[in-house]
């Protein structure tokens, strides 16, 4: 059983001036395989934070996550990450990019090319082989960087507002793929993002996470990832439940707000 | 011929290209809005109008089209020249040229001299009351001795009889000078202009910049007039009006200056008496003379002047208007051009030079331009393959014999391969001023690149790198690099080690720079992203790192190659035996303007041509620069 266990997870950041800011304290949870656990909250609240750590880009100043048992020290190919934006490699082709994870552990080229044509096939980028990736929309940017992840055979799939960058009606096709993908691949995802929306619908498990210090403030279990693999996500929106839900959250994300800056007029 | 017809072409260039540009601006639709930068488009033909306007200009102020209209011009105006500047020193006699007659001015200012100094004598603490009285004398002797130059009592018949004769000769100068027959040579000095001008080069030809012999009649008469005014000139200022009155004064303040100079030891006395002396010497070589005894001379001057002037005719119209700012100006027998015509030289004996030049026979200081030689590969191998092969290689070398000879073994037979001693065909390799050049630009830069790219990548990325290295490389850097030359050129030599050692100091920072900041640059997500595709360190710098920093490290190449190539000139100015830089060096000693030019043109042409070139390279290897 590979599952994230995350133990007392604390993170202190020392700025220069000597000022310390507790990015994250004491967060602790497990994440079973398979399962898709969105993170959402006000910015500044540690959500990126838990990522990287996760990654194995920052070190934990105490406490642990481990995948499978093993403590994370570092990053690794069976973490993958997509980023927001700008994380492809634009001097190479969309071919280039997506292979990338096979050439570096110099896998036969063969067989690189035929998986490279598969996931390309999977995210909707058929025929787009060769293109430059600078030439591609934003969109397509992210099918990209998403087959570029997914062809490594990642355990676990962090997603660092990946759809953040995009326009509305691209989001929503985007949001479908994540879903198919998380279907047909069962892998493990966080995916952590600022639209309330996004993280209801993707999110088969969502956390609200609130700042200072950076901490988990509420734990939801949600049917709607799971509907929306059968239904029409735009349906799913117009939900009741859905939207009470929304409202809920959205009236919490907006105390906390008010907390932090002072409520305005 | 061909100066002419491009002269005209080009007018025509303009005068279309300016219509043409005229009525587009009436019918461009994106010139209805004043501001657009859609305005600022095109226009081919405005580059036609700025480089016809260019060359307009570089033919007009070389004098290139008076050359090519009046190819006699510069000849006659130098005959011209001549006859000014024999009347030169006439003329300055007479308010001609001056406000003043030449004798009034000299008595006021000496006037002026002698009170100044009776003044100073007077108030000098220093001097004894009996000095004073002594130098006051002969300075109011020296003032009353001028009268006996300017009274016409005391003026010699000699001096009379001479300035009529001389007067006499202007006149008839004046009267023959328009007249067909003028001059009347002789068959002899007929003879010897011909015998010169056969001999006589083209205007503009190598080390000749006017040809000072009259090619034309006009020419000619310049010529001859201008010999008969310089002997009337030179008879003129040989005549001194020391008549008997003057002689008498000037002896006797002479003799008194000497009485009191004799024994008289260094101190102030010596100084004003000398003082004194200079000026009664003054008065004594100026031509001063009454006040109306050359009146008569300076009419006939005055009425040569003015036949000379009408007899010029359209020469003058010329000369004002396809002889801008300059003209041609003689001394002695020699004319020159002055003004801009000189230092600019004419576009067609400039590309004659250069044609000149380019032929490997002919070159600069007897080494071609650009051009190749044959070179054996034996030597190319010799130079690339390092001696020491031979002396790892087992055995030991070759002790001679007793017969006096030597047999080669294996060992022997290695070191003349590694030397290059050897028989073997021959490749042509580029050899020339140009191509050493070039060379040194290249080598100099690869090597910088070579070694600044991966070390500014290291130090982008490494705190001890950076550290470590930072010290060194800001020292250096900032110092400009002409400055290292004196020191590298006595260290490395004055031939290519020394300069190419300089260009690889100059490359070496940029592109360290550049690389360095290329490497810092880089998203952390790229780098991130990579980490998580499970790419080695190695991997990163050479799939992420590398290909992120190229657009800085081509920018930084783009900045070297022209850094380089500004170095390079300056450096082979300072030393050398080759190199356009070099050329233009031993240009400028002789003054060979046609010569800096053609440097000037290929140091911008190469220049242009460098960064032609990288640009092209930029564009094929970074066409997602700006778009990440």
């Amino acid at each position: 059983m590979s599952n994230l266990v995350s133990q007392k997870v604390n993170m202190i950041f020392k700025s220069l001036k000597g000022e310390t800011v507790h990015a994250l304290k004491d967060i602790s949870f497990t994440l079973k395989k398979g399962e898709l656990l969105t993170v959402l909250g006000p910015s500044g609240c540690g959500k990126t934070t838990l990522l990287n750590i996760a990654a194995g880009f920052l070190r934990p100043t105490s406490g642990s996550i481990n995948l499978g048992g093993k403590e994370i020290n570092g990053p690794g190919v069976e973490r993958g990450m997509v980023f927001q934006q700008g994380a492809l490699f634009e001097w190479l082709t969309v071919n280039e990019n997506v292979n990338f994870g096979l050439r570096m552990k110099k896998e036969d080229p063969i067989k690189t090319a035929k998986k490279v044509e598969e996931w390309l096939d999977i995210v909707g980028l058929k025929g787009f082989g060769n293109t430059p990736t600078y030439q591609l929309s934003g969109g397509m940017q992210q099918r990209v960087a998403l087959a570029r992840c997914l062809i490594n055979d990642p355990d676990l799939i962090l997603m660092d507002e990946p759809l953040g960058a995009l326009d509305a009606l691209t989001r929503e096709k985007m949001q479908s793929l994540v879903l198919k993908i998380w279907k047909e691949t069962g892998k493990t995802i966080i995916l952590i993002t600022h639209s309330v929306e996004e993280a209801l619908l993707l999110g088969e498990r969502v956390y609200v996470m609130a700042p200072r210090p950076g901490r988990i403030h509420k734990e939801y279990n949600l049917p709607f990832a799971s509907r929306g693999l059968k239904e029409d996500l735009r349906e799913i929106k117009n939900d009741k439940e859905f939207v009470s839900k929304r409202e809920e959250i959205l009236t919490m994300i907006w105390d906390m707000e008010e907390e932090i800056m002072g409520k305005e007029i | 011929m061909i100066t002419g017809f491009i002269t005209f072409f080009t007018i025509f260039a303009v005068v279309g290209a300016i219509l043409y540009g005229r009525k587009l601006i009436k019918t461009e639709k994106t010139d209805a809005v004043f501001g657009n930068p859609e305005r600022a488009k095109g226009g081919m033909h405005w580059v036609v109008v700025g480089s016809s306007f260019l060359l307009l200009s570089w033919l007009y102020y070389s004098w290139d089209i008076a050359k090519s209209f009046y190819p006699k011009s510069a000849n006659e105006l130098c005959q011209v020249a001549k006859v000014n500047e024999s009347l030169l020193s006439l003329k300055y006699l007479f308010p001609i040229v001056e406000r003043q007659h030449k004798s009034t001015a000299i008595i006021k200012r000496e006037n002026i001299n002698i009170e100044d100094k009776i003044i100073l004598i007077q108030n000098d603490p220093n001097l004894k009351d009996q000095d004073k009285k002594i130098f006051v004398n002969i300075l109011r002797d020296t003032k009353l001795m001028i009268p006996s130059l300017t009274d016409e009592r005391y003026l010699e018949d000699d001096i009379k009889n001479i300035i009529n004769e001389l007067t006499i000769r202007l006149n008839l100068l004046t009267e023959n000078f328009p007249k067909n027959s003028y001059p009347n040579l002789t068959e002899e000095e007929e003879n010897e202009i011909n015998e010169g001008l056969k001999k006589q080069l083209g205007w503009g030809a190598t080390g000749m910049e006017v040809p000072p012999l009259p090619e034309s009649k006009r020419g000619l008469k310049f010529h001859a007039a201008a010999a008969e005014l310089n002997s009337i000139s030179d008879e003129f200022f040989e005549m001194r009006n020391h008549n008997p009155e003057y002689l008498r004064q000037s002896e006797a303040i002479f003799g008194e200056i000497k009485e009191y100079m004799d024994g008289l030891g260094d101190g102030l006395e010596l100084d004003y008496i000398k003082d004194i002396k200079k000026l009664v010497r003054r008065i004594e070589y100026a031509s001063i003379f009454p006040p109306r005894t050359l009146d008569e001379l300076e009419n006939a001057i005055r009425a040569f002047d003015k036949v000379q002037n009408n007899e010029q005719g359209n020469l003058r119209t010329i000369d004002i208007i396809l002889f801008p700012a300059g003209t041609i100006v003689a001394s002695g027998p020699q004319c020159s051009e002055a003004g801009p015509g000189r230092w600019l030289p004419k576009p067609s004996d400039t590309f004659r030079i250069f044609g000149e030049m380019l032929k490997p026979s002919v070159g600069y200081k007897m080494i071609p331009m650009l051009w190749y030689e044959m070179m054996g590969v034996n030597r190319i191998v010799g130079f690339i393959l390092p001696d020491w092969i031979a002396d790892i290689m087992p055995g030991k070398y070759p002790v001679h014999n007793q017969d006096g000879t030597v047999d080669p073994n294996f060992k022997s037979r290695m070191l003349d391969i590694v030397t290059g001693e050897f028989e073997a065909f021959k490749i042509p390799v580029p050899t020339g001023h140009i191509w050493d050049s070039f060379l040194r630009v290249f080598l100099g830069l690869s090597l910088g690149i070579i070694f600044g790219v991966p070390l500014g990548l290291f130090m982008g990325l490494n705190r001890f790198a950076k550290g470590f290295f930072d010290p060194m490389v800001e020292l250096y850097r900032p110092v400009p690099p002409l400055a290292w030359a004196p020191l590298i050129i006595t260290v490395f030599g004055i031939d290519n080690v020394g300069k190419v050692f300089l260009l690889f100091m100059v490359s070496f920072s940029i592109m360290i720079i550049s690389a360095r900041a290329g490497a810092s640059g880089t998203q952390l997500s790229k780098i991130h992203a990579a980490h998580s595709l499970g790419a080695s360190r190695w991997q990163i710098i050479r799939e992420v790192i590398f290909p992120n920093s190229l657009p800085e490290i081509l920018t930084g190449i783009r900045v070297a190659v022209g850094m380089c190539w500004g170095t390079l000139v300056a450096a082979e100015f300072l030393a050398g035996t080759t190199g356009i830089g070099f050329v233009e060096n031993v240009a400028r000693k002789y003054m060979q303007y046609e010569v800096i030019w053609i440097t000037i043109f290929v140091m911008g042409m190469l220049g242009l041509l460098f960064d032609l070139t990288i640009r092209k390279i930029i564009d094929k290897t970074i066409p997602w620069r700006g778009k990440g």
